[in-house]
């Protein structure tokens, strides 16, 4: 990367845009490309689920659980079936019969329980929110009234909210079979011997707070029926999973189903799931043959969109004297709430082999026990387990400093895979294939001024200064790419990894891409553009890009866990590969050469040595009238391909932090943050560098704000953005992002996704800034979120 | 049940409204003008946002009636995909939207902003949109965006 001043990074990225002349000649990869998918969205020429109408339709509405746990002994919904615009009232007794169980995809042990999760509560319920009754309307105002006609007699149990408790004996049960959900243990070296008279222990509890993922689009639903089929627009990460799940939960043949991923507003994991919802609009419009639409309200989904986090985090390292890591040893308890969704099990599964990290060390032991509780089930919400644990190893690693009185940098060096050790194969049984953590640090450190805010920071110390500043350092990697369906397999998930592309050439020469990918926001329409502008050689502006349709994307698996540039990108990539084979036996057909004798450049085939040549688009036509094929080559220029990788790609960054403590008060402020990341070969920087900024403030989010509360009773009390703290543009700094690159060596692109990097690394680097500034005070933790009050309490537990 | 006149986006309307129909959704249910989409139910995000006779309001929390007789512009009257507003323009160069959903309240707020404003440092930028929330972009680009946005507009009214 060229030397930038951080304030001219994003400057230099617009100026970059300049270079390159517009299509067909090369240059988009790498290229800051403004997005195709901008101008519709900025003018609202939108297809929001909420926004489709179908004619005849009806709008439905859930009655919702007031009680966290209860036997449900009556449901009278008579008296909303005779209200005005009312056209249906259903118990959860109504669709027994037919709702099936909500699918859990990932039994990630022997020992898990996955209980019956019908889509509406038949005879208990065991979170607030969860759906008892329905009611269908002419609109969403009669259909609200109807809800309040609808009566339910709950026979109150005990709620079940905290994990330990709930792991008690005696504790109320959220399930017959008890609140066991799983356990799961991974060993790898000796960790007894690690741990035998250690130097150096640091043992410490970590508590990852329950959040809500917030995707700015609520959910919503409309189905319908010709009589024969099914159409499902769904505000979805996941159609074609979706899709097979349908299918499987209903027992409709999955052929008469069609899934649509209209515009989707955000996911962030939060709409990666098979929902109550989708079911039962499903089941509903069969049941009344019209179409039927439901959105819900923010309330309402703050109450019933999955939850993400709630771990506590176990976390012991043994170290030698000079901070080398001997062994690392974590216990997890992992909040699923009251059912197992799609991957909920998966979740903390996900971060298993990744606490230790970017270090080397003798002996690893992770175990986690997943715990039901009344309160809503936790699945993926960005990072997904990854968040966790780097958290939890990047917390540490601090404390490990702090005891031996080194640089939190310094005891990572000490510890961390050097550049020349890639490909290496971690403690945990990953292979890493790539990376340069020395030159990401040194990037960063850089750009933040490291050891000038570390003088300014010994300055405020002596001073006594009521401000203290605080430097935190999180160098993470995360595994993603999700994924090679090989492990996945070997992990128990009910699902391949694979993604799927496909290029039609149109008769004249324009370029239809078919993606398996479901982008919400991603930008995969004009990143996927410019991989086939530049290995087709066509114009930019000549690609089009379908996706989120099963009745037009065959097959795919969908986006999530930043597989989507890392697998499908190379799906399509290769889809490219396969349509120029052919275009090349087609061109030395018509060219009546051979076709070693062709080279391909600029969009045509050219006979070596000759002027004589036919452009892609020329052989399309040609593949078109098929008036005169070659042998054994079909008419049409197309190709349909999959990518399944071999390996996870392995992104890794160092992110530091600087923030203001007023010890009075217990604010923090976020004075400056450095993210240098490094995601391998960049497609289109300017989205990169979105995906940074949006992933680094989720993180911070969770650092400082953010936090889903229940109450003893299991009510949630945060199901408002009143109550919920979605930080605003005032909450925020901006963000100095730059790059380092080792190309991943697991695709042809060299990519390893971006999705997740910056929420995994920024958590860790503000909590250890806000720990930094408050250490010689005594403080070696702050629960998150550090709001103001926590971190005047800590203080105050220490001026006693 | 009361019969309202309103203006959105050039065209007049007339409707009989129930008193309790939120202004978003005579909008989005009656007048298919689905551009201003709803992200919250306790105007804490600010989607919803459109002018009303001049100044922003979340649509959410205005009821129709309220609107009797005001002129109401939404995204969809701001400009169109070959004939953008500058603001709209300039969140396309800084690429400050992602899914995009909060970008119609996102692109109104910026714009009322400017009203008061004319040329905000990022600071009066970021508190001005406090009212507004986006879930993608971590903001950055959206401050660069509305700099960018000011810019332009600045001069526009200069050259006009």
């Amino acid at each position: 990367m060229t030397e930038l001043d951080p304030g001219l990074v994003g400057e230099q990225i617009a100026e970059s845009d300049q270079i390159s002349e517009p299509g067909g000649t090369g240059g988009e990869i790498g290229r800051s490309r403004r997005r195709k998918e901008d101008a519709r969205l900025l003018t609202g020429h939108t297809r929001w689920t909420d926004n489709l109408v179908q004619p005849g339709m009806l709008y439905v509405m859930f009655l919702r659980s007031p009680m966290a746990h209860a036997r449900i002994t009556r449901v009278d919904v008579s008296g909303a079936r005779g209200l005005p615009g009312v056209f249906a009232a259903f118990s959860g007794q109504d669709f027994a019969d037919e709702q099936g169980s909500l699918p859990c995809a990932w039994p990630v042990s022997e020992d898990i329980v996955i209980p019956d999760h019908p889509p509406m509560a038949v005879s208990e319920v065991r979170y607030v929110g969860e759906a008892v009754a329905c009611v269908v309307a002419t609109d969403r105002y009669r259909a609200a009234d109807a809800l309040e006609a609808i009566e339910v007699d709950y026979e109150p149990l005990p709620a079940v909210v905290d994990m330990n408790d709930a792991l008690t004996e005696g504790s109320p049960k959220v399930h017959e079979a008890g609140n066991q959900a799983f356990t799961a243990k991974i060993t790898s070296g000796d960790i007894e011997a690690a741990f035998r008279d250690a130097p150096v222990l640091i043992d410490r509890t970590y508590i990852q707070q329950r959040l809500i993922p917030s995707a700015m689009e609520p959910r919503a639903v409309l189905a319908s029926t010709d009589g024969d089929g099914f159409t499902l627009w769904t505000s979805t990460q996941i159609p074609h999973v979706l899709r097979v799940m349908l299918a499987v939960t209903t027992g409709i043949p999955e052929h008469k189903i069609r899934v649509v991923a209209p515009d989707v507003g955000g996911g962030f994991g939060s709409k990666l799931q098979v929902t109550a919802e989708e079911v039962l609009c499903l089941l509903l419009t069969r049941r009344l043959g019209r179409p039927v639409k439901w959105t819900e309200s923010r309330s309402e989904g703050n109450l019933t969109v999955h939850h993400g986090r709630d771990q506590i985090q176990h976390i012991r390292v043994a170290a030698e004297s000079d901070g080398r890591i001997r062994g690392l040893q974590v216990d997890l308890l992992a909040d699923m709430g009251a059912y197992l969704m799609l991957v909920t099990p998966g979740i903390p599964m996900l971060g298993a082999a990744l606490y230790n990290a970017i270090y080397k060390m003798d002996a690893y032991e992770f175990g986690c026990t997943g715990v039901f509780t009344t309160k809503m089930p936790t699945d993926a919400y960005r990072g997904a387990g990854r968040p966790e644990a780097t958290y939890a190893i990047e917390r540490v690693m601090d404390e490990l400093a702090a005891e031996l009185g080194l640089d939190p940098v310094e005891v990572r060096r000490r510890n961390w895979i050097r550049h020349e050790e890639f490909p290496y194969t971690t403690i945990a049984g990953l292979t890493y294939d790539s990376g340069n953590y020395e030159a990401a640090t040194d990037r960063a450190m850089a750009l933040f001024g490291y050891d000038k805010l570390r003088a300014e920071q010994a300055d405020r110390r002596d001073r006594g200064d009521p401000v203290q500043l605080g430097i935190g350092v999180s160098i993470y990697t995360e595994m993603c790419g999700l994924a090679p369906s090989r492990l996945l397999g070997e992990s128990n998930y009910g699902a391949g990894g694979w993604e799927h592309g496909t290029i039609r050439m149109l008769p004249t020469g324009k370029v239809e891409v078919i993606t398996g990918t479901s982008p919400h926001g991603q930008g995969h329409v004009t990143a996927w553009s410019q991989i086939v502008a530049d290995t087709l050689g066509v114009p930019f502006e000549d690609i089009t890009v379908l996706h989120g349709d099963t009745a037009i994307s065959h097959k795919g698996m969908d986006t999530y866990g930043s597989r989507s540039l890392v697998v499908g990108g190379v799906a399509v990539l290769q889809a490219c590969e396969k349509v120029k084979d052919k275009a090349r036996k087609l061109a030395a057909h018509l060219l009546e050469c051979s076709p070693e004798d062709l080279e391909f450049a600029e969009g045509a085939f050219q006979v070596r040595g000759t002027d004589s040549r036919k452009t892609i688009q020329e052989l399309a036509f040609a593949a078109f009238t098929a008036h005169s094929l070659p042998e054994g080559v079909e008419a049409g220029l197309d190709s349909d391909s999959t990518f399944d990788p071999d390996n996870y790609s392995f992104p890794h960054g160092t992110h530091l932090c600087a923030v203001e403590v007023d010890t009075e008060t217990g604010m923090s402020k976020i004075r400056s943050y450095v993210a240098v990341d490094d995601v391998g070969k960049v497609i289109n920087p300017l989205i990169v560098d979105g995906q940074v900024h949006g992933g680094i403030a989720q993180g911070i989010a969770q650092a400082l704000y953010e936090e889903a509360v229940y109450d003893a009773e299991g009510n949630l009390l945060t199901t408002t953005m009143a109550d919920y703290l979605l930080p605003s543009a005032a909450d925020l700094p901006t963000f100095v992002t730059d790059r380092t690159e080792t190309p991943a060596t697991s695709n042809p692109l060299g990519v390893k996704g971006v999705g997740e990097a910056g929420t995994i690394a920024s958590t860790p680097a503000v909590v250890n800034a806000i720990v930094d500034a408050l250490r010689p005070r005594g403080i070696h933790d702050v629960q998150m979120p550090c709001t103001p009050e926590r971190v005047w309490r800590a203080l105050e537990g220490v001026r006693r | 049940m009361p019969r309202i006149t309103v203006t959105v986006d050039g065209v007049g309307y007339e409707e009989e409204v129930e008193p309790r129909l939120l202004l978003v959704h005579l909008l989005r249910e009656r007048l298919g003008k689905t551009g201003t989409p709803v992200g919250c139910d306790t105007s804490n995000c600010g989607a919803c946002t459109v002018m009303l006779d001049g100044k922003t309001v979340k649509s959410c929390s205005v009821l129709a009636v309220q609107a009797d007789g005001c002129d109401i512009v939404t995204i969809e009257g701001l400009g169109s995909p070959g004939s953008m507003h500058p603001m709209q323009r300039a969140f396309h160069e800084e690429h400050a939207l992602q899914c995009g959903y909060c970008t119609p309240g996102m692109v109104m707020a910026a714009i009322d902003l400017l009203r008061d404003t004319p040329d905000p440092s990022e600071e009066a930028i970021r508190e001005g949109l406090e009212g507004n929330l986006c879930r993608c972009t971590g903001y950055c680009n959206i401050v660069r965006a509305v700099r960018r946005g000011a810019q332009e507009m600045g001069q526009a009214v200069k050259s006009s």
